[in-house]
């Protein structure tokens, strides 16, 4: 086993996600095929219903099994977590696995004291009394830079404003040292000065306890900011996945050349944006062949037909899912990057 | 002030303040204020997109609220083309209102579901009495990118930019002078906020439209704004033309909002991390109201005087003793102003802060 391997925590492959609805079959993920080491800041971007949220309630275990078709291989610990019993999964579930959530004023029950909430997520994996629970609630409020943790275990939710809140839920996620945090929108619902805080909060946390961290967000500028390594998603399929650096630096898909152009830029002000025209697919009826053919526009022939696979189109490159030969790609990239610089 | 509304300025806001009334402890005994918007003044230019800045609970929704008088004022003027609106009762508003419209936040709870997409929009033309809708709900349609055919559709076969354009169309239909858009494109994806921010643009120019345009989104504020309000808790901090604030802020808050973004560039900058949160504006902090998270916070001056706008560059005021030299500035070189001394702020050191 190489060193890479044994960094290694999570290797996902073929997942895909089917949900049965009055209308006909929904499939939100289709095939999706990604791994996560420890150290690593996976970020995973789309748009409202590209499945970014549904893959990763779908390696929590979190969607109902009696309403959904889930395959694939979810492998965690030399186990696959789609094959688990639901006894077995909650003993992976916020003890391995933990998972923070987009709107912390949801997430926290209004009648419990916070430290409580924390106090209880310990006691679920953990047969030690409540005094240790409790103390090691204080400890990780502590740990998230909650000031007078001691004090603020004892406040009520209402009591703390959102960059708090979302701090608490840290500390819940971080209670048993998981391998795995996921975050799913974590600082979409605060201010930009406590997203900063919150960021690198996340970052901290990682680092000190060499975990792996899934970030799945809306906001490329956050991903840009805080990922090692992007999946791009579209109409539940990956489009294009690598190093971040690269996937910046050279995107390789028409759909991340319009994500990043239509983004409006903090750095000087745009004669026109460059929206992506059109809307994105009803998952009801998703596009034949590629997903984006009929909002890209250097579709050529098979694009309509034949489904792009994800791979390297050459060997410097990281993985897309396109029929536009390297070569045109490198060209209309360079041509893009001229665009952008002018 | 000329009253024929030829002046420059379409809007001019004076000292303006709105402070609710809320009930705290047992029994709701104890009343309390909340300060949402604390002797404010500025100006509309015509033709101009002014953009008001800041994060939740600054006030920016409720000024914009203030200025269409769809909230009553607690004192201060506004005036509107010329006419002081800030005390007109209703009734006597009414006709104005033709003038001002509203596009809002959330594509999904603005447009009643029941009602067909040709009474949404020409429901304004119906309340006013205006002849002849139908075709001009028609031409709206098309003038914000849809089809004429979509007339007789419900707004649940729309997406949210489709929705979003359907509420610009309602707020064009009577030809205003003025559009408040409250976070028009925040609910929407980034490809199809561009398509939205693009189509405002368009109608501006098109129809000579004048913009107030409420927004927490710094990087989309900058596509749009001719001159920005940066506002903290019910002040305004710093007040300039957009691309000078930009380029160069003057306040330390302005700064900290600015270097927080985070960009897809490949050369990320230093972030002024401010500790703490925003206090209550039920009980602002005295002086500066920024004092207490400010990196440049001086004991003994900016707890003790209020800071005035002032101006500080061309086209540019900002409410600060101790504004920014030059930008970019790190965190650690902001910290440095000359006399502040980190030992005088054991609070910033803890981060504490009672909400």
């Amino acid at each position: 086993m190489s060193a890479a391997d044994e960094r290694k925590l999570l290797d996902v492959r073929g997942l895909t996600v089917r949900f049965p609805t009055p209308d006909g079959v929904v499939q939100a993920v289709s095939d999706v095929s990604f791994s996560l080491s420890r150290g690593e800041t996976l970020g995973v971007v789309g748009e409202s219903g590209s499945g970014k949220s549904v893959s990763n309630l779908a390696i929590m275990g979190l969607l109902n099994r009696s309403r959904t078709t889930i395959t694939g291989e979810v492998e965690f610990k030399e186990r696959n977590l789609l094959t688990l019993s639901n006894d077995e999964l909650r003993k992976v579930r916020g003890k391995e696995i933990a998972m923070v959530f987009q709107d912390p004023f949801a997430c926290l029950h209004p009648m419990y004291r916070v430290g409580a909430q924390i106090a209880e997520a310990f006691s679920a994996h953990s047969d030690a009394g409540k005094k240790v629970a409790w103390t090691r609630a204080v400890e990780l409020l502590d740990r998230v830079g909650i000031p007078n943790a001691r004090s603020r275990a004892r406040d009520y939710p209402h009591q703390f404003s959102g960059g708090m809140r979302q701090r608490a839920m840290i500390a819940m996620a971080l209670v048993h040292n998981p391998a795995i945090l996921i975050c799913d929108e974590p600082t979409t619902a605060l201010d930009v000065t406590v997203q900063a805080q919150i960021l690198e909060l996340i970052e901290d946390v990682k680092r000190e306890f060499d975990i792996g961290v899934i970030l799945v967000t809306h906001d490329l500028g956050v991903v840009a900011e805080t990922a090692n390594s992007v999946m791009v998603m579209y109409a539940g399929r990956i489009m294009e996945y690598g190093p971040a650096r690269d996937v910046f630096a050279q995107p390789q898909h028409p759909y991340a050349w319009g994500l990043l152009d239509s983004m409006p830029t903090i750095d000087r002000r745009l004669s026109a944006l460059v929206p992506i025209e059109g809307a994105p697919p009803s998952l009801l009826a998703p596009p034949s062949g590629c997903p984006f053919h009929p909002r890209c526009p250097y579709r050529f022939e098979p694009c309509p037909t034949e489904r792009p696979p994800l791979v390297a189109p050459a060997p410097e490159a990281h993985l897309d899912a396109c029929h536009l030969p390297w070569d045109k790609k490198v060209e209309l990239g360079a041509e893009r990057a001229k665009k952008v610089a002018a | 002030m000329s009253e024929n509304g030829s002046t420059a300025n379409l809007v001019e806001v004076e000292h303006l303040t709105k402070r609710f009334a809320v009930r705290q402890g047992v029994f709701a005994r104890g009343k309390a204020q909340v300060h949402a918007v604390e002797d404010i003044s500025f100006v509309v230019r015509r033709g101009e997109t002014l953009g008001i800045v800041g994060e939740s609970g600054c006030g920016k929704s409720t000024t914009a609220r203030l200025v269409l008088r769809l909230l009553d004022l607690t004192s201060g003027t506004i005036r509107f083309d010329g006419h002081d609106i800030s005390k007109l009762p209703q009734r006597r508003l009414r006709p104005l209102r033709r003038e001002m419209q509203m596009i809002f936040q959330d594509p999904y709870a603005s447009l009643n579901p029941r009602k067909t997409v040709g009474q949404i929009i020409g429901a304004p033309f119906a309340i006013h009495g205006v002849k002849g809708a139908r075709t001009r709900v028609q031409e709206l349609l098309e003038t914000v990118g849809l089809s004429p055919e979509h007339y007789n559709r419900y707004p649940h076969e729309f997406s949210g930019g489709q929705r979003q354009r359907i509420g610009v169309a309602r707020a064009l239909a009577l030809s205003p002078k003025l559009i408040v858009c409250d976070e028009p494109v925040s609910a929407l994806d980034v490809s199809i906020q561009a398509q939205v921010l693009n189509l405002l643009r368009g109608l501006q120019s098109e129809f000579s439209l004048t913009y107030v345009f409420i927004t927490h989104d710094l990087s989309v504020l900058r596509q749009i704004a001719d001159r920005i309000v940066v506002m903290y808790l019910g002040r305004i901090v710093e007040i300039g033309d957009s691309e000078q604030i930009y380029s160069a802020p003057k306040h330390p808050y302005t700064a900290a909002l600015l270097s927080a973004v985070p960009r897809a560039g490949t050369d990320p900058r230093e972030r002024i991390v401010l500790t703490g949160d925003v206090p209550s504006p039920i009980a602002p902090p005295p002086a500066c109201v920024f004092h207490p998270r400010c990196p440049r916070f001086h004991k003994g001056h900016c707890d003790v005087e209020a800071p005035q706008l002032r101006e500080l560059a061309p086209h540019q005021e900002a409410a600060c003793h101790y504004p920014l030299e030059r930008w970019p500035m790190s965190d650690a070189e902001i910290r440095q102003a000359e006399g502040a001394n980190r030992a005088d702020r054991p609070h910033l050191e803890g981060a504490a802060h009672e909400a």
